[in-house]
This record gives structure tokens, sequence and C-alpha cells, in this order.
């Protein structure tokens, strides 16, 4: 047990969460007041004493899922035995009977069925939401359709792509809206459907995690609980690369976008308001002396008041990049009002301003999808050419450029071979307060093919590897 | 020392009994607490009933409840204790013509003079209490050290009087909004505990039990047209206080059922920010 403990504890900071010593220890004595065949409890116990950031819980779950996932002969692919942890057996029991009390009937009867009367089952679980029959299913299902094979070296992905296109979720939806319809009678109201197909979606998504659970469980039985932990091991929320992000991820990066923004709002007024105490105030002091008779009893200070930067952010939304450029504008667009003044303009070959969509709607993810949709920034080909898109902001707007404002480019000056134009850079520089360089790409791809970032950031007051949110934060953090 | 509870199980149904539904995690944290006698940190959107958890706590356990209230520019003699100056100032004047320096000076530095707050109360206290440190991410994270020694130790330290420990071990409450990451000496300290927007059967069983008058139905209805408005993507969801005040004007207004149009008539209580019941309005209307 002390082994199993301390192996999921390693995985857990391999995972980058930072568990300490004695969140070990506390962790070690939570769970001997918690009875060990309570899987639920036991998770929370785990959860409360080694996870204590929010963000972190779901790497937590996972790992937790493949330590403490049902081990058993009868999620083994093929015949053989192995050896099983004692804990796991005793686990495994105590679930069976948890678990197989509803479903048990059916189970052996299951074997028997065709697809087809699987299919209609499952329909008649999900609508009337029947847990315990889900699971069932599930477990049938991926038996079924997932074809595993022991040892085969493919992800997880693979077989639940296998088992869920075989079912036809998407269909099933579609099939339960129309029989709830009919159960009704008639039509329903539009607020009715609304709320039915969120019932059923969130039903369908239940059924999904079901499956997913399923097949990690096999595989874990298939490949032993380390080498499971090693290839579903997730990067948190703050590390996910903006380059690379999955759809999944770039939804979990959003929801982290929105605390972050918060937290930062609160950091940089804090900042704001303290640690400035200037000289003595004298005009003040006697004033306030005259309360006391003359005599300067109470010293006051001049604060000064730094003024808020004037932000330009210059940004590249070609394919590469978009995501990128996309949640810098929103995380900068969430503090504007530490700015005094934010102005967004994007570019691919051609460039336009953009600002105007951020003042009309107070939806930051609105005015995103107007720049990705009306933007005008497409010249010649749609491929990105750094140099003709500054040499136009340059013309148009480059008088603009004051001593108060702050030039933030983003991209990965990755300019297709074109001309540089670097003089641009180089009269911003000397007309703008700072101007700085964000780049997306980890710094040991910098100056390879046609990334030209090295010769525009000789003119930059300094270039940035910003490749996830925990470096953009550090970012926006310095420059406001 | 004695423990509160014998089993998670029991700390569900006594926080049932006072009208706070927990689910296992809420149950299992403050059973877990008690036995380990470690503070819960708990964390999670505003209005989820971080607060009401340890009110219900301290109702259901019978304790005294002493909270303090976190702000910026919190200090030491706000949260933990003050000297009574203006009474020690007086013990002096009285004192002035008779008894020697070292008397007078043992003498005010008594407990006669010091004024508790609510960290010093909480461990001073003869009776079983409940601390609930509220919305601790206000304060600033230097004045944080001050609660390090109280969670720990259960120990106050007052350099005149030496150390003065806890009677009684107290269930302990913090809660954070999250407006700011807490620091990783305060973390360590405590036990943590997520408290999100419940899901749809249980925020339906909230409705039924905190909501006089409300049928089944409405209720149902009520818990399921906010799940659907927690899915879009709102400046601000609605929490799960809102959705009571939600529901108790549906009962107000008399209604068994709610129509696309009455919801959209009432979506201000809701949702707070303009866009959103725009958006909200939108979705449930057209969709």
């Amino acid at each position: 047990m002390l082994d199993l403990l301390s192996g999921f504890i390693t995985e857990l900071r391999n995972a980058g969460l930072p568990v300490s010593l004695t969140e070990n220890l506390d962790a070690m004595e939570a769970i001997q007041h918690i009875p060990l065949e309570d899987r639920e409890a036991f998770k929370y116990a785990l959860g409360a004493t080694l996870v204590k950031n929010n963000a972190h819980w779901r790497s937590f779950e996972t790992v937790f899922e493949v330590y403490f996932s049902l081990r058993g002969p009868e999620y083994k692919i093929d015949g053989t035995e192995s050896d099983l942890d004692d804990f796991f057996r005793e686990m495994q029991e105590q679930m069976d009977q948890m678990r197989q009390g509803p479903g048990e009937g059916s189970g052996g009867a299951m074997e028997q069925l065709t697809a087809e009367e699987l299919m209609s089952i499952l329909m008649s679980a999900l609508m009337n939401g029947d847990q315990a029959m889900m699971r069932a299913l599930a477990r049938q299902a991926v038996q079924r359709f997932a074809g595993m094979e022991p040892g085969r070296p493919v992800g997880g992905t693979y077989y639940l792509y296998r088992t869920l296109r075989n079912l036809d979720l998407d269909g099933m939806l579609e099939k339960l809206m129309e029989q709830s319809r009919q159960q009704v009678g008639g039509d329903l109201t539009s607020l009715e459907e609304r709320l039915e197909r969120d019932e059923y979606q969130d039903r369908i998504e239940k059924f999904k995690q079901e499956v997913e659970a399923e097949i990690r469980r096999r595989l874990v039985a298939d490949r032993g609980a380390e080498a499971m932990a090693k290839t579903l091991r997730k990067p948190l929320p703050e590390d996910v690369e903006f380059m690379h992000a999955s759809r999944d991820e770039m939804q979990n990066l959003k929801k982290a976008l929105q605390p972050l923004t918060r937290k930062l709002a609160a950091r940089l007024a804090r900042k704001r308001r303290h640690g400035r105490k200037g000289p003595l105030d004298f005009r003040n002091t006697v004033r306030h002396s005259l309360a006391y008779g003359g005599v300067p009893a109470e010293p006051k200070f001049k604060y000064p008041r730094p003024a808020k930067p004037e932000l330009v952010v210059v940004a590249d939304i070609s394919g590469s990049v978009a995501a990128f450029a996309r949640f810098t504008l929103m995380l900068v667009y969430a503090i504007s009002n530490q700015f005094s003044k934010v102005r967004a303009f994007v570019f691919i070959d051609g460039i336009d301003e953009v600002t105007d969509y951020f003042k009309k709607t107070e939806d930051i993810s609105e005015a995103i999808h107007r720049i990705n949709t009306e933007a005008d920034v497409v010249w010649v080909d749609g491929h990105s050419d750094y140099g003709h898109a500054f040499e136009v902001f340059w013309d148009r707007w480059g008088k603009e450029i004051g001593p108060k404002s702050t030039v933030i480019l983003l991209g990965d000056a990755r300019n297709n071979y074109h001309a540089s134009q670097s003089w641009v850079v180089r009269e911003m520089s000397h007309k703008a307060r700072h101007v700085y360089w964000l780049n997306p790409e980890p710094r040991s791809y910098w100056n390879t093919g046609d990334s030209i970032v090295g010769e525009y950031g000789t003119f930059t007051d300094g270039v940035f590897e910003c490749r996830n949110l925990r470096q953009l934060e550090a970012f926006v953090e310095m420059l406001a | 020392m004695a423990h509160r509870f014998d089993s998670v199980q029991e700390v569900r149904e006594g926080l049932r009994s006072v009208n706070y539904l927990a689910d296992d995690g809420i149950a299992g944290v403050v059973f877990l607490a008690d036995r380990l006698g470690k503070p819960v940190l708990v964390e999670g959107p505003a209005g989820t009933g971080k607060t009401q958890l340890a009110k219900s706590v301290a109702e259901m356990t019978g304790a005294r409840l002493i909270r303090l209230q976190c702000y910026e520019g919190l200090d030491e003699s706000k949260a933990l204790y003050e000297w009574n100056y203006k009474k020690q100032l007086l013990r002096i004047q009285a004192d002035r013509n008779s008894g020697s320096w070292s008397e007078v000076n043992d003498d005010i530095f008594g407990d006669e003079f010091l004024l508790t707050r609510p960290l010093l109360e909480a461990i001073t206290a003869d009776e079983p209490v409940v601390l609930l440190i509220d919305e601790v991410d206000r304060v600033e994270v230097e004045t944080e050290a001050l609660l390090l020694e109280i969670l720990s130790e259960y120990q106050v330290s007052i350099p005149e009087l030496g150390t003065i420990t806890a009677k009684q071990v107290p269930l302990v409450f913090l809660t954070s909004n999250n407006t700011r990451e807490l620091s990783e000496a305060l973390k360590r300290r405590c036990l943590f505990l997520h408290v999100d927007y419940p899901q749809m059967e249980r925020e339906k069983e909230i409705v039924v039990t905190k909501v006089e008058g409300i049928t089944e139905m409405l209720a149902d209805q009520v818990a399921r047209i906010v799940r659907s408005i927690r899915q879009l993507d709102l400046k601000k969801s609605p929490s799960v206080s809102e959705t009571l005040d939600w529901a108790r004007t549906l009962v107000l207004l008399g209604l068994d059922t709610i129509e696309a149009e009455q919801a959209k008539e009432t979506l201000h209580i809701l949702l707070k920010y303009q866009s959103d019941i725009t958006k909200a309005a939108k979705e449930l209307a057209v969709d």
C-alpha cells in the first residue's frame, strides 16, 4: 500500500503538481481515517490533502484513475492471469458488489445481443438516465467494438474513436429528441426543446466518460499503471503550448484564462496602490498642521501616479500563430482598464485595425470571432508577410505612435522569405516608449528556416518567448 | 481528543438536518478536518455556499461561530489581539503614588488589559467553536503569515505574555474567491476543498429544501434552465444563491411551470450583466 501511494505521488509530481513532503504525510494520515473500500471517499481524502489548486484537479483525476482504477480478471484483454495487488482485489470485490446489483441480470445476457438490440437498449437507458445500465453497456460496447489487442502500442484515443464510431452517438441524440417530441405529443416549445437537448447531451457525455474509463481500465490492466500514467500525462492548462493545443486543450485554456485575468487585474491594481511613498508634500503638510496649531505633526507625502501605458498590439493571425494572437488579445482586453488606451491591429500580409470590434461589444469572444471573419488582412496570397504589413502599418498609423505608446508585436516572424522591412521596427522603437516582440515558438527554433525574429529583435526592447499562459501572464505583469 | 464525527455519512446527514446539502466531497473533507485537526481551505466561485458551509457546520455541532472577515489592511490588532492602552494608562495613573515600577509593569500586561480579537478568541474559548476566516484572499501576502501559527499549532504567541495554546482544537474554515494565489505556506497547512456549482440533481434538491412552497416540477425546471445557462460562455454564471432568488421570485409570481416568455422577463435576477442577459435570452428562445 505504501509503495503504491508513493508511486502515485511520484507520478503526480511528474505530472507537474507541487506535492510537498508534509502533504504527502497528511495524505498517509488521512487515508487511515477513511474506509478503504469507499473509493469516492478515498479519492477525496487524497485530493484534499495533495491537490491545492483547482486547475490541477483534472490531472489528479487522471493519475488517480490510472493508479486506483479497478484492475481485475474481467478487464484482461486476453485470459492470462497476472499478479494483482491485494489492495486492488479488495477494492474490486467491493465495487463489483456495488455495480453489479442492478446490472447483473443483463450482464450475462448482453453477450448474445445483436448490435441493433444493443443500440436500442442503450437508447432506452439514455432515455431513462439509467446509470447502472449505461455503465454495463459501456463495458459491453468497449468489448465489442474497440477491438483491443494485448500489447498493441496504440493510445486510448484510438480505441475510444473506434468504439464511438460504431455507436453513432450524434444520431442517437437526434433520435432521442424525436422520441421525446412524440412522447409529449406534438411540438415542444423552443425552451423545452433546448432543455431536453441539454439533458440528453449531458447523459451522452456521461456515457462517453464511462466508455473512456472502461478503455483506460483495460489498458491499465494490460500495461501496468506506470506505463499508462506516462502516456496519459497531460500538461497543466498553464503549460499547454498555444501552437500545439488540441481542441479540448483550447477549451480548457479558455476556461483558465478568465480566472487568470481576474487575478492579474487584482494584482496589478494592488501594485499600483502600494509601495509608493514619494517625497514630502510640503504644502499638504502645512495645511494639515493647522489642525495642530501650526505644528507639523502629521507629515504628508506625494504619491506619484505613473501614467498607465498606452498599448498598441500588432498581431500576426495567420494559421500557425492564430491561437496565440487570440489569447494575447483576449488577455490584453480583459485587463484593458490597466492601460490608458488599447489599440489592436491584425495582419497576415495585409493589415487592418480591429480596435472597434472590441469597443462595440462587452463580449471579448464575439470580438475575436469578428476578427476572424471580417478583418481585412489578406493582401495577395494569405501567407504571412511581415514586411509588407509593417510598411503599411507605418504608412497609415505610424504618426499615431508617440512617446507614451508601448508597441507589442506578436508573431513567429516566419516571413516566407519576403523582404523584412525591419527599418519600420527601428523607427518604431525611436518614437515609442517601448517595443516588445512576443514569439510563440520555442527559443531553439528562432532564426531557423524563414524565421527572422533576430533581425526584428535587434531593434526592440526585448523579444520574449511566449509559449504558454504562464509565460504570457509573466509578460503582461511586467508590462503594466 | 474526542472526535466530533464517527463517519462521513454522519457529517452528511448532520448537514442535511440543518438544510445544507453536502456532496461526498464536502462531507468527506469536513470529516477529515475533524479527524486530522486541520483547517479547511474552501475555494470556489462566489455564491456557492462556502461561507454557509462553515455556518452550517457550526449549527450542526452546536458550536459558536467566530468570524473573521478579511480585507485589505487587516492587521494583528484587528485579527489577533490588542492591548487596551486606555485602560493601561488609567491603571498607571491610578498607581502614580503607590507601588514600585515592577509591580505596575507586571500588572498592566495581564489578561485584564488584553483585548481579544477573533483569532485569539477562537483558541481561548472554553466551549466548542467554529472559526471562519472569510475571504482570506483579500489580505496581503504578508498578512497571511499572521495566520500560519494559529493554523498549524493552534496557538498565539504574545511577547509580553508568552504562548497561549488552544484549550480545544476548533474547526477552522478559510474561504477564498481565488482572486489571487494564496501562499504555499498557507495552502500546505490546510485541507483543500473546491466547491463548484452543484450538479443538476443536487441543485434541484437545494431549491426544494430552501424555497418554501415550490413544486417539485418547478424546481426541476429551474435547475435545468440554470444548468443550460451555465453552459453558455458568460461573464458571470448564475450562482446557487441567484438560483434560489430566481426560484423564490417564480413562486411569488405564482407560477407552476416556466414558459420561455416568463423566463426571459425574470432573467435579470439570475444574471447581472446586460450582455449576459441578452445572450441567454437569445439562446433560450431561439435554440
